[in-house]
């Protein structure tokens, strides 16, 4: 065997991916006109003007709300963000693209370099960073129908947030809870529903790898000759099984000794595998240049911090605070936290009980109520003080009738002499026995310690 | 009543002391463009049918209320616009064969404004198609004629606009200026042609051309009647990002100012041997009305002006090709080979100067430059009030003469095309003829200061009253 030979068979693969993520914004009016962004379900082509239209003589109007939204990201991503900016126009011929050109941003992102800390599974820590965050419209959609393609423009001009992060991932399960996390911290920035099954979140992994020694460290700026864009990818689910197939795929040719082909390839959902894809655009040469009808943008630290103000505790913070302030689990505060008004609703909830019920404290309570929500014990679709009502009930237990109780015991004592007998013979069993019954005799309306210390007392 | 004896101040007087109706104004304008159209070609479209019905119940509208004419400044009065001006329900071409039959579902914001000011579209102007041109030959429907002598262009591209006001089909026609195509054809039309500041009319519906260049314009035959159109059309609209939030002045009142103590800058790049002789002595003219009227005038630089036109023929064509991506006749009109050979020719080296490789030599460079150019007019028109220069280095030119030489027809551009780069106002107005032919004289100010431009361009008119000398073919 030769010696290449028995090299490239030592050698380690390394996944380098990187993902493109675009986030629809829910805002009420498109990006560069006044139509309503809302466009799921509608009939086609009944939400359009000259500007989303692109028709002679239209001119883009940008949305304000689009503006603050893309930075309130940006620095929920930990994001610099760019005071000065502008829109850029990116030329290409597609038929969803009216104007023949999409206006988006180029070298002057709103947001950069931010990241995500993470706390994975297993406990550990991970940093993925995020090369940048901007804004920019989205494309009107084309449906296939046997030989003929159809153009709905109700989707062109609705706000489009890009998310590129750095290519700091190399497994599909840290990809599918990154996915999830960032989507749950959009969720609560509450700027968009960012629904993957329909099509307001979309991501483009760009997956390659590095083959190393055994023992050989990535330098994080070497990179493959190659990479390869996968599209058409619907569910998180389909993320990891796209990550997944590629890898293999990739992993295989190269063991061959080939390098895999520079290409964008989609997911076929039936057959779980990609497929090269014919090229749709000219990914060539955009011939990017500033957006010549949208002046240049400018803002004041001040108006920065304002929109930083909309920002809530975000998820991950949340989950530590729940953990270290209440004392739950982590499994438990992970769950509470996936979606801002469960998570106020607990807090509310537990601070409720806590004012009530001062026989407890504010660990237990919120140890218990956690379990209560985490297991389904009681509905958090119930409102508030309905859902408190409740959960006093469970803390708090039955309250015992002692006249009952009373009967109760007079009724078994008397019912049973030989486990009495026993029990004053000195064994501890027969009370147990005894408050059984007591218990069926009481139908389960009682609570157990109080039951024994009425026996006992009965019975010395 | 022929319109083009009467002025739009006029026309509103003669509304008001009833000598005539709304309908008589555009039955003379469908008249004279009945006489003359045939050898002018001035209009791609003549919207007669519409225009009686609207003149109609314009004619109700003044019965019941003659107080309307307060309220509507333009009531009544027959217009044309650049068939590059969106007009709802009305063929739109932009004198292309691209989209000879595009409908456009909705108006510009300039041709909404003139229509709630109650003006009546006769037509569609002929011009250059897709305003790339400076004689009106690029029109893929023919060239229009200059009503002083059909023998000649009447400059372009707002070709059909400068010819159908001259000739007196209208009493005013929309036109756009992205590198003097107002102010040439006004220029060779002996009617009065105005640039606005950049932003200072909407651009909102008119199909766009170099998008940081264009604006949005208007012919008259009277400096009068171009403040009050000004007037009906400036302004902040919120559906052009790139319109400024600036006050409109009433132009018409600030024009009668006199223009005494008004220092004039004379810049020596514009007064070369390369300009006509003859048209020389046209500026010298107006030079002389003025100093009697109590202007001053002195010799100063306008730098960068070779550097100025370089910067515009790489800007320019860089935001047309980008402009004119989405015609792609997936939706509308025609495929793209129909483009002529001037937009082909355009949208190549637009193309060309935004690639890869080149983009930061020719475009980001251009907007270096055009900073610079700008900084250069703003510091010179915080010394002057108006700097003076003529419009054409030359007087009219006959057709056929420069079609076949695009860099020579680009030469008519040279004193124009600078003041597109600088973002401020200019206006061309009648100074004279040579060869019983047009010559304009132009007058540049700082941004927003269109009344400087009206003040002096009145106080020539009044002086000379060129505008009153009628084309010889019409009458």
């Amino acid at each position: 065997m030769s010696n290449t030979a028995t090299k490239k068979k030592q050698q380690i693969p390394k996944p380098i991916i990187g993902l493109e993520i675009h986030v629809e914004l829910k805002t009420t009016s498109k990006m560069f006109c006044q139509c309503s962004a809302n466009y799921f379900g509608k009939k086609p082509n009944t939400q359009t003007c000259p500007v989303c239209l692109g028709l002679p003589g239209a001119l883009p109007v940008p949305n304000k709300t689009a503006i603050d939204w893309v930075i309130r990201i940006a620095r929920a991503l930990n994001c610099r963000i760019n005071t000065r900016t502008k829109f850029d126009r990116k030329h290409y011929f597609y038929p969803d693209l009216p104007k023949g050109y999409q206006i988006s941003q180029y070298d002057q992102p709103f947001g950069e370099n931010g990241h995500m800390d993470l706390v994975m599974d297993d406990g550990s820590l991970k940093t993925f960073r995020f090369r940048r965050v901007h804004l920019e419209e989205d494309t009107a959609k084309n449906i296939h129908e046997g030989e003929d393609t159809l153009v709905d423009f109700n989707r062109s001009g609705v706000p489009l947030v890009e998310i590129v992060t750095e290519a700091d991932f190399d497994n599909s399960d840290d990809v599918k809870r990154f996915l999830e996390e960032l989507q749950t911290i959009i969720r609560y920035l509450e700027v968009a529903d960012a629904d993957m099954e329909k099509g307001d979140m979309r991501l483009e992994p760009n997956i390659s790898i590095l083959m190393m020694s055994p023992g050989e460290v990535w330098d994080g700026t070497t990179f493959p000759d190659y990479k390869v864009e996968v599209k058409n990818i619907n569910s998180f689910r389909f993320a990891k099984m796209a990550i997944d197939y590629e890898l293999k795929r990739q992993q295989a040719l190269l063991e061959k000794g080939e390098t895999p082909k520079q290409e964008t390839r989609g997911f076929n959902e039936k057959k779980s595998s990609t497929v090269s894809q014919r090229t749709k655009e000219n990914a060539g040469d955009y011939r990017y240049f500033p957006e010549p009808d949208i002046p240049l943008i400018e803002f004041t630290d001040d108006q920065v911090t304002e929109i930083e103000s909309h920002i809530p505790e975000l998820p991950g913070t949340r989950l530590l605070r729940f953990h270290n302030e209440y004392g739950i689990k982590i499994s438990d505060a992970f769950l509470l936290t996936r979606s801002r008004s469960l998570a106020e609703f607990y807090e509310v909830v537990v601070k409720q009980l806590t004012s009530e019920l001062s026989d407890k404290n504010e660990a237990e309570i919120a140890q218990k109520v956690a379990n209560m929500i985490v297991n389904k014990k009681i509905d958090t679709n119930l409102h508030e003080k309905q859902f408190v009502k409740k959960a006093k009930e469970q803390l708090e237990g039955k309250k015992t009738d002692m006249g009952a109780l009373d009967t109760a015991v007079n009724s078994v004592i008397h019912d049973n002499p030989q486990a009495v007998d026993d029990y004053q013979n000195g064994k501890e069993q027969a009370l147990m026995f005894l408050l059984g019954q007591v218990m069926k005799k009481m139908r389960g309306q009682a609570e157990a310690p109080v039951v024994k210390q009425a026996l006992k007392e009965r019975l010395q | 009543m022929k319109l083009g004896d009467i002025t739009i101040r006029e026309a509103i007087e003669g509304l008001r002391t009833k000598n005539w109706r709304p309908s008589d104004l555009t039955e003379a304008a469908l008249e004279t463009i009945k006489a003359t159209e045939s050898q002018l070609n001035a209009f791609i479209t003549v919207d007669a049918e519409n225009a009686r019905s609207r003149a109609h119940e314009l004619d109700a509208a003044l019965e019941s209320d003659p107080e309307i004419i307060d309220r509507q400044p333009l009531f009544g009065i027959p217009i044309g616009l650049k068939d590059i001006y969106s007009t709802k329900g009305l063929k739109t071409t932009a004198g292309s064969k691209v989209i000879p039959d595009y409908i456009p579902p909705y108006d510009a914001t300039a041709t909404k404004r003139l229509k709630d000011a109650g003006a009546v579209i006769i037509g569609k102007a002929n011009l250059d198609a897709w305003a790339h041109g400076s004689s009106g030959e690029n029109s893929e429907y023919g060239p229009t004629k200059n009503p002083y002598n059909l023998a000649y262009v009447p400059g372009g591209s707002s070709s059909g606009s400068a010819a159908m006001v001259a000739a007196g089909d209208v009493l005013m026609a929309g036109g756009t200026d992205t590198g003097g195509s107002i102010r040439l054809p006004a220029s060779f039309t002996n009617t009065v042609g105005i640039k606005p500041t950049y932003g200072r009319v909407s651009r909102y519906g008119i199909i766009a051309m170099a998008s940081s260049l264009d604006t949005i314009g208007h012919f008259t035959k009277s400096v009068y009647d171009n403040a009050l159109i000004m007037e009906v059309t400036a302004g902040r609209d919120p559906y052009d990002a790139t319109s400024a939030d600036v006050e409109v002045l009433q132009y018409t009142k600030e024009l009668s100012k006199p223009v005494k103590g008004m220092k004039i800058g004379i810049p020596r790049e514009y007064f070369t041997d390369g300009v006509d002789k003859k048209v020389m002595e046209r500026m010298q003219e107006v030079i002389t009305i003025l100093k009697k009227q109590g202007a001053t005038f002195e010799e100063m630089d306008l730098p960068n002006t070779e550097n100025a036109i370089a910067c515009y023929y790489i800007l320019c064509p860089a935001e047309i090709s980008s402009n004119l991506a989405r015609f792609d006749g997936v939706r509308y009109g025609q495929m793209r080979e129909m483009f002529g050979p001037e937009a082909k020719r355009r949208i190549m080296l637009g193309t060309h100067t935004l690639s890869a490789g080149y983009a930061d030599d020719f475009y980001k460079k251009g907007n270096q430059i055009r900073s610079m150019i700008q900084h250069n007019y703003q510091q010179a028109l915080s010394k002057y009030d108006a700097i003076i220069t003529p419009v054409s280095p030359t007087p009219p030119f006959k057709l056929g003469e420069r079609s076949n030489d695009p860099v020579q027809m680009y030469m008519s551009d040279l004193m124009t095309v600078a003041i597109n780069i600088a973002g401020v106002p200019a206006i061309s107005v009648p100074a004279g003829f040579v060869n019983d032919l047009p010559v304009g004289v132009q007058f540049i100010a700082a941004n927003f200061r269109e009344d400087i431009l009206y003040r002096v361009g009145h106080a020539i008119e009044q002086e000379t009253g060129y505008y009153r000398v009628r084309p010889q073919f019409v009458s």
